[in-house]
């Protein structure tokens, strides 16, 4: 039996395996087959984590993360976590591979997932001009009008980063204020190529077999107006992983894992969670790293005393 | 290994081939096309009597890209008497993925 399983790969799952590993506790880190690293391989260039005054490639942020936790002895297994066990003693965790392991802490560091506008046809068009991932497809629009749904950092990363292809980024969002940070809403704004397009939302994704525009209604007045768009990038946030436990550890009303106090521990014992399916608040590469930590220490101490 | 095929190749290699053949539209800058990738090299050999599998970088084979639609990567298209026979969007894990090939894999 193994002391340590942790489950996720990006800044918390690492950060928890760099820990264990340091504390001589061999983890074994289930990484995904292939979402391996997280939301941060996703990203291009990571301005915020402290420690790189230059900033880097996201992935290449994660590649550095895995390294570091593989130093110290860190175990990586590329494949998927598709059911667990964390109510006795010895917790069981099964993989897509059709593997079993047992341990006696697991560390949840399952991330969230990108959010659905829950519309009609939206499955159907993905990858057919509707997308959730601006440095994958954004290559495909060049000269093309496209267009960003959302208000926080991701959308404005996006919509930015879209810019070095598309001839036009509307970026659409229902309020008339963003949430993004004030530098990247500055960029933004700033952007020529960019168009805002306040207090409005998409009521209906139109095209044959690709996306050739949509609805947009007015979240103020109500009216509803057309917009031929060629691409459409979805990024109004992400909502925690939490099917694989969801009946196992008590949730939050809002569906993240509930933890006691400042610290990791979940309502079962020996069953901690970092990160991301955590954090409704903040939700950064660095408080999620924090955050993977306490995780660590937790199980360490919890092993100590049982 | 998936073998790579380009515009002047795509007749004979996919489209004039008697067995049915899973092209993977891909590029190296995308991160989801890198983790899939091993994946279908596994599926090629396990599968290598039943389906054919090859790889088009669309950075190099920008018309083959735009000629079959491809507006996301990594694109996987079944490809069957020199038709589409299934188009699928995304890295999934090997067991999905061969879970939705089922059909060409029997």
């Amino acid at each position: 039996m193994r002391d340590v399983i942790i489950i996720g790969s990006g800044p918390a799952g690492y950060t928890a395996g760099i820990y264990t590993a340091r504390a001589g506790l061999k983890p074994l880190l289930i990484a995904s087959s292939v979402e391996a690293g997280g939301e941060l391989m996703k990203t291009t260039e990571v301005e915020n984590f402290p420690g790189f005054p230059e900033g880097l490639q996201g992935p290449e942020l994660m590649a550095n993360f895995q390294e570091q936790a593989e130093r110290f002895g860190t175990e990586i297994l590329m494949d998927d976590v598709v059911e667990v066990d964390l109510a006795g003693d010895v917790k069981i965790v099964k993989t897509g591979g059709g593997e079993t392991f047992e341990a006696k802490t697991v560390i949840l560091a399952t991330g969230a997932a990108y959010r659905e506008l829950g519309l009609p046809r939206e499955k159907e068009l993905s990858g057919h001009g509707v997308s959730w991932c601006a440095t994958c497809d954004g290559f495909f629009f060049r000269e093309k009008n496209i267009a960003v749904v959302g208000g926080g950092d991701s959308a404005m990363e996006e919509a930015l980063f879209l810019t070095r292809f598309a001839s036009k980024v509307y970026l659409i969002h229902r309020r008339d204020t963003f949430k993004a940070s004030k530098i990247m809403q500055e960029r933004a704004l700033a952007n020529p190529k960019i168009e805002v397009i306040w207090n409005s939302e998409i009521a209906e994704l139109k095209g044959a077999t690709n996306l050739e525009g949509v609805t947009l209604r007015n979240t103020v007045d109500g009216s509803s107006s057309e917009l031929a768009l060629d691409g459409l990038f979805i990024a109004v946030g992400n909502d925690p992983r939490v099917w694989l436990v969801e009946n196992q550890v008590q949730l939050t009303p809002e569906r993240f894992i509930q933890v006691e106090g400042r610290s990791s521990k979940t309502s079962l014992p020996g069953v901690f969670a970092c990160g991301d399916v955590i954090d409704p608040t903040y939700r950064q590469a660095i408080t999620a790293a924090g955050s993977g930590c306490v995780a660590a220490l937790d199980a360490e101490h919890y092993l100590a005393n049982h | 290994m998936a073998k790579d095929v380009t515009t002047a190749s795509f007749q004979a290699d996919v489209l004039s081939n008697t067995k049915p053949v899973l092209v993977d539209f891909w590029a190296e800058w995308c991160g989801p096309c890198r983790m899939v990738s091993p994946i279908l090299d596994q599926i090629a050999e396990e599968y290598a009597d039943k389906i054919e599998v090859v790889k088009v970088n669309v950075d190099d084979e920008p018309a083959l890209a735009q000629q079959y639609g491809i507006t996301g990567i990594p694109a996987l298209q079944v490809f069957k008497g020199g038709a589409v026979v299934k188009s699928m969007v995304g890295a999934k894990p090997k067991q999905i993925l061969v879970h939705d090939l089922a059909e060409f894999l029997q």
